[in-house]
């Protein structure tokens, strides 16, 4: 498959502690495909949101990229200067954050932003250009043009949000990275942000990583998912075949434990245990301490992904 | 069917704080209207879930029912005492049989109290019994819960979120309560520990005949746990309904609407969405008539002058909504 936009090679992010590293993200490697949206799935501590801080070299220290590489396009973003790097964010790889209070400045006007982020990027640009562009996105967005000068308290929260990404799409990037877009938003809000963002992503031909630690969210919304369990991913696959067939037993824990009112059973089957200490991680498959089918090679090393008629999992019930 | 919490015409208004000039040139106090005049009753033995967005009032309600904060009117009845005006005394002693679960079980224990510290809190209080009845209650609080009883000597950064929330439940069963105040007791809990929690409520509540008002934003969540469910909007109960009559009938547009929304894990029973726009209007002026008036698809003119009341519209379902036939 040679239309993979951002291949994700061998990747490894620690995070140093004093207790230890922390092994956030460990050997991942992953390709996103053009025009699709990959949902990116796991808990707290799965290393979800330290990849996709990794892809525009994010990751706020002490954490580190230890190893791997990321190629957009052939270019292998880890090993850009500091400089190429910032005509890459934005502009071809742009990224949305959970919170949209914390993400806008609560001193300048939403006006202001979009000025600094075109000012930034070319420094030519007229002020007349930027707000006629700006508020062009904004209708896009469903934010009526008066509130460009509003500041950032005088928004709803959904309405920062949006704004948030209009910020993120103004400079016409490839790819969008989504992280938690919609967890501090009431369910109706949550609803209309992700219309938006199937809409941008039709409009805008844009491909989108969505991380997420809602499973009914990437099967809404996601072509792809790929899930992560303690900085590792064990399984990747069609969002079809992960809901119909999930093959890691994570997944299919994750897939029984959530309720689901459409289904009327009275009972979830849920996974036992907590997920792991990443400073001192169970030997073995790190998900065998809470593994239902665990057997004796699940505690020699943890498994290889490997490919099962075209998906990948990582689990020796499946051979590796 | 025995109701341990009656609720009559519940309101609470918090008064918004006014600037200098505001002071000067404006009459009266400004309020957010955080509940509105609303009543139900709670069954002996049943999970009854407040459901709603943020600003709806419902973590208010929670507040109220176990006594921390006064209503601004109406009565709340727990087995035939009106916690609205009773003496702070009175109070305390209700609270052997009134706990509450929060959401946040990390700012729910003291940092530097010891496991087993934190959930003999409740027992010193009260007086009940000696030192080492104490420590045995303790551990059995502890099993309950599904943790060991070496967790009595650690601290809690030593646990885990979900640890914690047991022990926040352990601590809240240990005077035996017959009723639990649980708000968003699963929110900031692992995606793959929140039934583990959900399952712990359940058997708890079997176990010890207790009752739960159960709180949250999650309808997901709430379809699991609870029995009967009232959905708040703007400060007003706008339907209630047993959880099954709920969801396949819902009669409420913005019932209907946050159902809707709602992303369910499995690709093959998707459904047609039905979002209104915009978004939960301020409590401090909420809209006129109908406080859904302002999103709702299915408005007609009467609604933007009367408030409707909730009313029967099949045995045990209420709604508050007069244009419902057109909304089926």
């Amino acid at each position: 498959m040679n239309d993979s936009i951002l291949e994700i090679h061998e990747l490894s992010v620690r995070y140093q502690s004093p207790a230890g590293p922390v092994r956030a993200v460990d050997d991942v490697s992953l390709s996103v495909r053009k025009g699709e949206v990959l949902g990116l799935v796991g808990e707290s501590g799965s290393g979800k949101s330290t990849l996709g801080l990794a892809i525009l070299r994010l990751v706020p220290p002490p954490g580190r990229i230890v190893g791997g590489s990321i190629l957009y396009n052939g270019l292998d973003l880890l090993k850009l200067s500091d400089e190429m790097l910032q005509k890459i964010r934005g502009r071809e790889i742009s990224m949305v954050f959970q919170d949209p209070s914390s993400s806008l400045n609560p001193l300048m006007k939403i006006k202001d932003h979009f000025i600094e982020l075109f000012k930034s990027h070319d420094p030519s640009s007229l002020k007349k250009d930027i707000e006629e562009r700006s508020i062009e996105i904004l209708r896009r967005l469903g934010i009526p043009p008066e509130r460009f000068n509003d500041y950032p308290h005088q928004l709803s929260g959904g309405m920062k949000q949006r704004v948030y990404i209009g910020l993120a799409i103004a400079l016409n990037p490839k790819v969008l990275i989504a992280d938690e877009p919609t967890t501090a938003l009431d369910v109706l809000i949550e609803a209309q942000i992700l219309n938006l963002l199937n809409k941008l992503k039709r409009e805008l031909n844009l491909t989108v990583i969505l991380i997420t630690h809602n499973m009914g969210v990437v099967a809404e919304n996601a072509d792809r998912i790929a899930v992560m369990y303690a900085g590792k991913l064990v399984e990747v696959a069609s969002r079809e075949e992960i809901f119909a067939e999930p093959l890691h037993p994570y997944t299919n824990g994750l897939l029984r434990s959530a309720p689901n009112f459409l289904r009327k059973e009275r009972k979830l089957a849920y996974i036992p245990g907590e997920p792991p200490d990443l400073i001192n991680p169970p030997a073995g498959c790190l998900f065998n301490p809470r593994c239902s089918r665990r057997f004796d090679k699940c505690l020699s090393r943890h498994p290889p992904l490997i490919d099962v008629g075209g998906r990948l999992v990582a689990c020796y019930l499946y051979g590796g | 069917m025995y109701s341990v919490v009656i609720a009559e015409n519940l309101r609470k208004y918090f008064p918004v704080e006014k600037s200098f000039i505001e002071r000067i040139f404006s009459k009266g106090n400004i309020y957010v209207k955080a509940v509105d005049g609303i009543s139900f009753r709670v069954r002996k033995g049943e999970v009854f879930g407040l459901v709603g967005e943020s600003g709806s009032g419902k973590t208010t309600t929670g507040l109220m029912i176990t006594g921390l904060i006064k209503p601004t009117s109406g009565s709340i009845m727990f087995n035939g005492v009106n916690i609205a005006n009773l003496h702070p005394k009175d109070l305390q002693q209700l609270r052997k049989k009134i706990q509450m679960v929060f959401q946040d079980p990390t700012a729910s224990l003291n940092p530097r109290m010891k496991i087993g510290d934190a959930i003999e809190e409740p027992l010193k209080i009260h007086r009940i019994g000696s030192p080492k009845e104490r420590r045995e209650m303790i551990i059995e609080a502890l099993q309950k819960v599904g943790l060991n009883p070496s967790f009595i000597d650690r601290f809690p950064h030593e646990l885990s979120g979900g640890q914690r929330q047991r022990v926040v439940i352990a601590r809240a069963i240990i005077l035996r309560p017959e009723l639990i105040v649980a708000d968003e007791p699963v929110a900031m809990v692992d995606v793959s520990v929140r039934a583990q929690i959900l399952d712990l409520l359940l058997n708890l509540k079997n176990e010890y005949g207790l009752t739960y008002v159960f709180i949250t934003h999650d309808l997901s969540a709430a379809s699991y746990i609870c029995d009967r469910i009232a959905v708040m909007y703007l400060g007003k109960i706008v339907e209630l309904a047993s959880t099954d009559e709920l969801f396949s009938n819902p009669m409420h547009p913005y019932t209907k609407a946050l159902i809707s929304a709602v992303p369910v894990p499995d690709p093959r029973l998707q459904r047609e969405k039905f979002i209104p726009a915009g978004e939960i209007p301020s409590p401090i002026n909420p809209p006129e008539g109908c406080r859904f008036h302002t999103r709702c698809p299915y408005v007609v003119r009467s609604c933007k002058i009367n408030e409707p009341a909730l009313e029967e519209v099949s045995p045990g379902h209420f709604a508050a909504c007069p244009v419902l036939p057109f909304s089926r």
